[in-house]
């Protein structure tokens, strides 16, 4: 019925990162301003955590 | 005390009164109503209190994520008394209101898991179902007025 998609690891953390930041920001936050401010933050706390475990595993397998 | 000190307790009184009380006539109503509406169809509890772009962003994404977790062949928790875990996942995929409903109904996300990504696409349903939660909670402080 819905068509099958296939995202690599990291597109799938990135899609992830979008919509959570989105839902943060508006529920954690009072005005429009704080809002972006706070889903930025939250989305590059995402993005930056899967790029730090992803390097931390990188080195634990050598 | 002097009278600055009690110009400003009796400020955080009334601070205290406004907040304990609804922002607007029949918001206790509401309160009850828009979490409700927001938990069946997402973003919605936002959207009848007159905050359409936050209704419809949480719309957006919240829905996104469901999809996307679904194309991505996703598994939907059914109510089971078994593990632990599955028990939660099927909490998790519950909070997604009526788009659990509906993809039950259509016998969507019931395949077995191949692919580590579609246990990705599980994982986006269990959270687009607790994000949910989230919203329909924030629906419920803005009809009491604790947020604007």
């Amino acid at each position: 019925m819905l068509p099958n998609i296939q995202l690599s690891h990291f597109a799938a953390a990135l899609v992830f990162a979008i919509f959570a930041s989105t839902v943060f920001g508006i529920t954690q936050r009072e005005a429009p301003k704080e809002m972006l401010r706070y889903g930025l933050y939250c989305f590059s706390l995402f993005v930056g955590g899967v790029i730090v475990a992803g390097w931390a595993m990188w080195l634990i397998k050598r | 005390m002097s009278s600055t000190g009690k110009n400003l307790e009796a400020a955080l009184e009334r601070d205290k009164a406004r907040a304990a009380q609804p922002a607007v006539p029949g918001s206790q109503t509401m309160a009850v109503v828009a979490p409700a509406v927001g938990w069946l169809i997402p973003g919605a509890g936002h959207i009848i209190q007159g905050r359409w772009i936050r209704g419809i962003l949480l719309m957006i994404s919240i829905v996104s994520m469901f999809v996307i977790g679904l194309m991505m062949q996703g598994k939907i928790y059914a109510f089971n008394t078994g593990d632990l875990l599955d028990m939660l996942g099927f909490v998790g995929d519950l909070g997604a209101g009526g788009l659990y409903i509906v993809s039950r109904a259509l016998d969507l996300g019931s395949g077995a898991i191949f692919r580590a990504t579609a246990d990705y696409g599980t994982k986006f349903m269990i959270v687009a179902g607790l994000l949910n939660v989230i919203a329909a909670v924030d629906a419920h402080h803005i009809a009491l007025g604790k947020k604007r």
